[in-house]
């Protein structure tokens, strides 16, 4: 009898939390999804359209001219070739640099927790200390050493300091998610006969997949988004995207073309957000994975 | 000579010593057990028979070869972990299979020796899960199949039967009793059950703070304790280490017990080991096993020497197969051990009989046994 009414109670407080952060949820998604609307609606429009000042309205002429634009054609500092060739060094950058650094990471949490060494723990403190530099303060070294190299303004350069810089971050990552790994496993495969790279390879990279996803998904947007280490060490033709982009909004003579900078923003966000789409979705599974598995 | 050896063992973490000179034999097809309390070295001991932690100093043998500097894999040993260690992305077929994959032992071949293997232990239908889908007394049996298919000269087991509910534990203890009797291979085998090590053993070796205190048959670490440490860490219930003075009447010797307000029991030590009687006048501990305190018609008639004593029954625990009675000697809580049906009552005076045979006396100073 007293049972029925106080679970009718529970019920209703239920819905009313729910609907409370479900608005709240809503309302965040929002303001978080604005700007990314904006800079998609006017890219869009003709210019005039924008000219107009209704930032917000859906276009009333839909046009994908700006995109043509600015992927191919438009004036990036002297020479009117879009973002394409840019968007092409970035991507020669970004791929070899973050599969690098996530397999020199990998390795190097492998060694320090289960190869562990006098004054192990001194250099796990070393490369932790690599996460606290700011890019300022390694520029005029970095700089140096390329030209020695003679890596200086080509992609290859920019691979080599995106690796060196990211490798105290995924180190880090996957010290943390190995020293939880149970390093009985490590000591069976040995008992087997494994090898110290067949371990690697058959026992802790295989159950290693939601670390890779956060390691790969945080390298990728650092270094696809830098822009301090592209201004400093590329040349003209080794330029990554970001870099490009600002020459594009910079060097438009006359006329400021809105629409192209919004459509070239967007197309320089672009591969941020299909990783984190893509990848964002194994992250989760892996996640719920080992949930299970207990 | 022995099949494997272990000789003035030292290992230390940087400054900390943990192995204090074990030395140690088993002999071919034997049954060795280490055991001791928690942190003792017994996993560590089993680590560097298998190679898996450097000693420090000392020399271990397996079947006449030196192998302290040889890789875990090629010291033909298996090992079963503790927490069995089963590789969580592979299946169990694969999990089972690694090690002779690794050793490129070809796929007709490794199938068959899975098959064999998986008919022992009865896990044929469970080859093709992930150890994630396995109970724990199966992924017991698997991480056992993974050594069993290896045939090699030593199994190394690290407390396998630990995360085991108490029933499937005895069911699989008897389970490793009758594949050692089967294969033959020698074992070393850590617990710190010491009702495993009874029952499986054919030498134990008791381990405390990294020194080896005894090693030898069951029999002898039961009947024989060096000292108070395994006096009291072999037998459930263990035994009672009374505190008692040696006094002489005559030509023989007399061990006195101080009660709390009651008389001190005096009985004859009939047969006493030739160090007691420097002890006169002095105090010991008595030790005597449960068993061995029982009602006078439940007594061994085989003892040579049994004295009898009256003595005051405080508590009563039957125990379905027998009935423990605690009385009080020497300030401590005395347990003997008594037939189901006999007739006790707390808070009444019985006859209870010492069996003398098997009675043993320490030094409380150095714990070590009067011999
Ligand atoms: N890698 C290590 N570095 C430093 N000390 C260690 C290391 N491994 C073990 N020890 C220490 O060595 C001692 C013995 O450990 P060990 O694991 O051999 O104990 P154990 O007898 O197996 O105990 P348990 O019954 O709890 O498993 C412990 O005091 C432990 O803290
Ligand atoms: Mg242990």
């Amino acid at each position: 009898m007293s049972a029925a009414p106080s679970q009718d109670n529970a019920a209703r407080t239920g819905i009313i939390a729910r609907a409370v952060i479900y608005s709240l949820l809503i309302l965040f998604a929002v303001y978080y999804l604005l700007p990314l609307y904006v800079m998609v609606v006017n890219s869009l429009k003709p210019l005039d359209e924008i000219r107009q000042g209704q930032m917000l309205d859906l276009p009333s002429t839909w046009t994908i001219e700006p995109w043509l634009s600015a992927w191919s054609t438009a004036q990036i500092g002297v020479s009117p070739t879009g973002l394409k060739p840019y968007f092409l060094n970035s991507i020669l950058m970004v791929v070899p640099a973050v599969a690098v650094s996530t397999l020199l990471g990998a390795l190097n949490g492998y060694v320090l927790t289960k190869w562990r060494f006098r004054g192990d723990n001194m250099v796990f403190g070393l490369m932790l200390l690599a996460c606290f530099i700011p890019f300022q303060i390694v520029l005029i070294p970095s700089a140096r050493i390329l030209g020695e190299l003679g890596l200086a303004g080509t992609v290859t350069g920019l691979v080599l300091i995106h690796v060196v810089y990211g490798l105290g971050f995924t180190t880090l990552f996957f010290r943390n998610y190995y020293e939880a790994f149970p390093t009985e496993l490590v000591r069976a495969a040995q008992i087997d006969g494994a090898s110290f790279f067949q371990i690697f390879r058959r026992i802790l990279l295989p159950s290693s997949g939601p670390i890779i996803v956060v390691t790969v998904i945080w390298q990728f947007t650092n270094i696809w988004n830098d822009f301090l280490f592209g201004a400093s060490f590329a040349d003209f033709d080794s330029i990554p995207i970001t870099v490009a982009l600002n020459n594009l909004v910079n060097s438009s003579t006359g006329v400021k073309e809105y629409n192209v900078h919004f459509a070239g923003a967007v197309l320089a966000a672009l591969p941020t957000l299909v990783v984190y789409i893509v990848s964002g979705r194994y992250f989760v599974r892996g996640l719920m994975a080992g949930a299970v598995k207990g | 000579m022995s099949f494997l050896q272990i000789q003035n063992l030292e290992k230390s973490f940087g400054a900390t010593r943990i192995l204090k000179g074990v030395t140690l034999e088993i002999e071919e097809g034997g049954f060795l057990v280490l055991v001791g309390p928690s942190g003792c070295g017994k996993s560590t001991l089993l680590n560097t028979i298998a190679g898996l932690e450097p000693i420090t100093s000392g020399e271990i043998r397996i079947g006449g070869r030196r192998v302290n500097d040889l890789h875990p894999s090629k010291r033909d040993i298996a090992m079963v972990f503790q927490s069995y260690a089963l590789y969580p992305n592979m299946t169990v077929a694969q999990n089972i299979a690694f090690g002779m994959e690794i050793r490129g032992v070809p796929k007709p071949e490794r199938d068959k020796a899975i098959a064999d293997v998986a008919s022992l232990l009865q896990i044929g239908h469970l080859l093709d899960r992930k150890p994630s889908q396995l109970s724990g007394g199966q992924r017991q049996r698997v991480a056992m199949g993974r050594a069993l298919v290896r045939d090699p000269q030593v199994f190394l087991f690290d407390e396998p039967l630990s995360n085991l509910d108490a029933k499937l534990r005895i069911d699989m203890r008897t389970e490793i009793k009758r594949l050692h009797q089967r294969m033959g291979t020698t074992i070393v085998y850590v617990t710190h059950d010491q009702i495993e090590a009874m029952t499986l053993a054919t030498k134990i070796a008791v381990l405390k703070d990294g020194i080896l205190q005894q090693f030898g048959t069951p029999a002898e670490i039961y009947n024989n304790p060096v000292n108070m440490f395994v006096a009291d860490f072999m037998g459930s219930p263990a035994m009672n280490l009374v505190p008692a003075t040696i006094g002489g009447n005559g030509s023989g010797l007399t061990v006195n017990f101080e009660r709390e307000g009651r008389p001190p029991v005096s009985l004859a030590v009939t047969d006493p080991p030739s160090g007691l009687a420097g002890f006169k006048g002095k105090k010991v501990v008595f030790g005597v096993r449960p068993e061995a305190l029982t009602d006078p018609d439940g007594a061994d008639r085989n003892a040579s020497s049994t004295a009898t004593a009256d003595l005051h029954i405080e508590v009563v625990e039957p125990a379905g197969s027998d009935t423990f009675a605690v009385t009080n000697l020497g300030g401590k809580g005395v347990v003997a051990r008594l037939r189901a049906d006999a007739n006790v009552q707390p808070g009444t005076v019985t006859p209870l009989t010492f069996n003398l045979t098997k009675t043993v006396f320490f030094d409380p100073a150095t714990e070590n046994r009067i011999h």
